[in-house]
């Protein structure tokens, strides 16, 4: 593309919250002023070094980081190409590496005062680590779950009760993680002086997507130092996957401008990109659109209505991807790429097999590239494939599906 | 040239009292029945009417509008045909000017271009967009303005004094007011809130305010009435219609008759508060 490109691309958003064409600030006048506020406040917060002294604080004795950089060797030997690695970020307190960007957004919410939180969750990891944040500090919780999420991942729905958060079942729309979303706007906008809105992914209005995304960055910091030690140098691809991709740009952003180094994101690909509705690889099967607070890449139909598209994972499940993906895909940077639900399937069994590690169905459409990327590559490439979360949540999930295969 | 909104919040000025903005959605429940709505409202005592474009994920409303769009989106409404829908209202009235009220991504699908041409060519005199703040102006606001359309914004309790003036501005046609901080359907207003409010918004500016959001019978179009130089009713209407439908969710004969009735109680109300305010 003949775009032109500064020296770097990790300095976006603008001041509008744009990256090139996409982000923005698309909400209700009733919103606008909270949004500014924190705005400022997180500007304040980045510029504070005590608060970023508490994150790591909490990182390190709360979440358990540094997250391990594993060497998956049977997997290496099995796949006969890349050595892979995995970041295992499912070790994580919590079990995904949704806690790294919810305890920066609750230390943000109890320095603005604020002392109701909600969420919006899919898969359920989200609202389990806000739940968890909430509880640590003493904070209401409310956590706002698609119907069909809660039946599908009912495991998680218990560890946010026992946690003392509140779920609220949301039944309209397609009963998923957009209209969860829906609903904790709706939320956010009539209950809008006392409560912060901890968004679960790197997508919704300025300066959710920059700021989740920071937190996030801890991941690709970690890997950068820890693949230096390991093997004394950079590693030569990165591979995450991608719902609204908040662990992806998390592990991609600190690398965006190594140029040596190739970075694929993976869309769930449901029952095949060919099944128009039937997939929530946005990227792939979508159009950039206006939705969440956002311009970003939509499944919509001719009319600009959302589509509800599909995955077997529920926190992929999701129309839209968060806008700094949108515009590295345009740029070309990031190679974004899909898998099925049965590629994710078979990847999630060969992880269990050879590596003795239960991954969550997220990462399982990763690991589904790994299989096809790791063969293609020489001995000596480094591959990173982001083990964002563990698979305890999925395993009826799965059964249920193996059980009818 | 006045545009028919300056017009029409004119006249009821003259006359001394409020105008009564009405508010349903586009296609609900079906193409047929949402036009013949709209051709009896005017003669119901609506004095500006407020159409919705549907959309799938409705954020700023409630139960009550989110269902109401996804009926018209099930009996085959897009901004296309809700365009023509204007179209076919404006063949019979030339005179009750009409805003289009929804949400930014079925226009941007459109074109942003194209559908402010045609939306001003078919006999729309402003648009209210919910997910657009004035930060982004440049997507839609500009180039409705420059077409000859007004851009009727959103002032709510959390605008304060300081965003006031960056809300006014590029706004046309009139202010509504969101009288609550809330979704469309929600809570009561505190009317005493309301008149502060509207005192507040009008020292910024001279256009007309709206205001919205718990109006519900004559009793709270009145009292609303009583502060503002409009009234906007929507839920209660919605409601009107959905109970008049049949068990499958289609049209009955009292659709029509059930609207127009809360229509004709709703402009009592605000005619009602005129005397009050006269007396």
């Amino acid at each position: 593309m003949n775009i032109d490109l500064p020296n770097s691309i990790r300095t976006g958003p603008d001041e509008r919250g744009h990256f090139g064409n996409f982000g923005g600030r698309f909400v209700a006048e009733t919103l606008m002023p909270l949004i500014l506020q924190l705005e400022q406040a997180y500007a304040d917060a980045k510029a504070d070094p005590s608060f970023q002294a508490e994150l790591d604080f909490l990182a390190r004795h709360y979440v358990g980081r540094p997250s391990p950089l594993y060497l998956a060797e049977r997997m290496t030997e099995a796949l006969g190409g890349a050595k892979i690695y995995f970041k295992r970020d499912e070790l994580n307190h919590t079990g995904a590496h949704k806690i790294n960007n919810v305890l920066g957004q609750i230390l943000l919410a109890r320095r603005m005062g604020k002392k109701r939180i909600i969420a919006e969750t899919g898969a359920g990891q989200h609202g389990v680590a806000t739940a968890t944040a909430c509880a640590k500090y003493g904070l209401e919780c409310v956590v706002y779950m698609g119907a069909v999420d809660v039946e599908r991942q009912r495991p998680n729905v218990f560890r946010m009760e026992m946690l003392g958060a509140k779920i609220v079942p949301v039944q309209s729309g397609s009963r998923t993680l957009k209209d969860a979303m829906n609903e904790a706007l709706r939320d956010w906008v009539t209950n809008v002086a006392d409560t912060f809105y901890c968004i679960g992914t790197a997508a919704g209005p300025h300066p959710y997507p920059a700021m989740v995304r920071d937190f996030q960055c801890v991941i690709g910091n970690e890997v950068r130092w820890q693949m230096q030690e390991a093997e004394g140098r950079l590693p030569d691809s990165l591979i995450a996957c991608i719902g609204g991709g908040s662990n992806a740009i998390g592990l991609f952003h600190p690398f965006l401008d190594d140029k040596s180094v190739e970075i694929y994101g993976v869309e769930a690909a449901g029952h095949g990109l060919e099944h128009a509705n039937g997939h929530a690889a946005s990227l792939a099967g979508g159009r950039p659109g206006v939705l969440h607070g956002n311009r970003t890449y939509l499944l919509m139909d001719e009319d600009g209505q959302i589509n509800e598209g599909h995955s077997i994972s529920a926190g992929l499940d999701y129309p839209g991807i968060g806008p700094e993906h949108a515009w590295l895909r345009d740029i070309g940077r990031v190679t974004y790429l899909s898998a099925t639900d049965k590629d994710a399937l078979e990847a999630f069994q060969f992880c269990c097999r050879q590596e003795g590690i239960i991954p969550a169905l997220e990462p399982s459409h990763a690991l589904a590239q790994v299989m096809k990327l790791a063969p293609t590559k020489p001995k000596d490439h480094l591959m990173v494939m982001n083990l964002c979360g563990r698979g305890d949540k999925d395993i009826f999930t799965v059964a249920d599906h193996l059980g009818g295969m | 040239m006045a545009t028919r909104l300056d017009a029409r919040f004119k006249a009821c000025r003259d006359e001394g009292r409020a105008a009564l903005v009405t508010f349903l959605m586009c296609g609900d429940p079906d193409p047929e029945t949402s036009l013949a709505l709209l051709r009896a409202l005017p003669k119901a005592g609506a004095d500006v009417i407020e159409i919705g474009m549907p959309f799938t994920d409705p954020m700023a409303d409630g139960p009550s509008i989110q269902a109401a769009g996804l009926r018209a989106l099930a009996a085959g409404m897009s901004l296309k045909r809700t365009l023509g829908v204007v179209k076919a209202f404006r063949e019979t009235d030339d005179a009750t000017p009409i805003v289009l009220m929804g949400y930014f991504n079925p226009i941007y699908v459109y074109g942003v271009d194209r559908f402010v041409a045609d939306a001003k060519a078919l006999g729309v005199d402003g648009l209210i967009v919910v997910d657009l703040p004035p930060e982004e102006d440049d997507e839609l606001c500009l180039q409705a303005l420059a077409a000859g359309l007004s851009f009727v914004r959103l002032a709510t309790p959390t605008t304060d004094a300081a965003r006031l003036p960056k809300v006014l501005t590029n706004t046309s046609g009139f202010v509504y007011y969101v009288s609550i901080t809330g979704i469309t359907g929600a809570a009561t207003p505190d009317y005493s809130r309301v008149s502060e409010a509207v005192k507040r918004i009008k020292a910024h500016t001279d256009l007309p305010i709206a205001v919205g959001f718990g109006v519900k019978n004559a009793e709270t179009a009145a009292a609303i009435a009583a502060h503002a130089d409009g009234v906007v009713v929507g839920t209660a209407l919605v409601d009107a219609l959905k109970h008049s439908l049949d068990g499958q969710g289609a049209a009955t004969d009292q659709t029509i008759p059930a609207v127009t009735k809360l229509v004709v109680e709703l402009a009592s109300g605000v005619r009602r508060a005129r005397t009050l305010a006269a007396e």
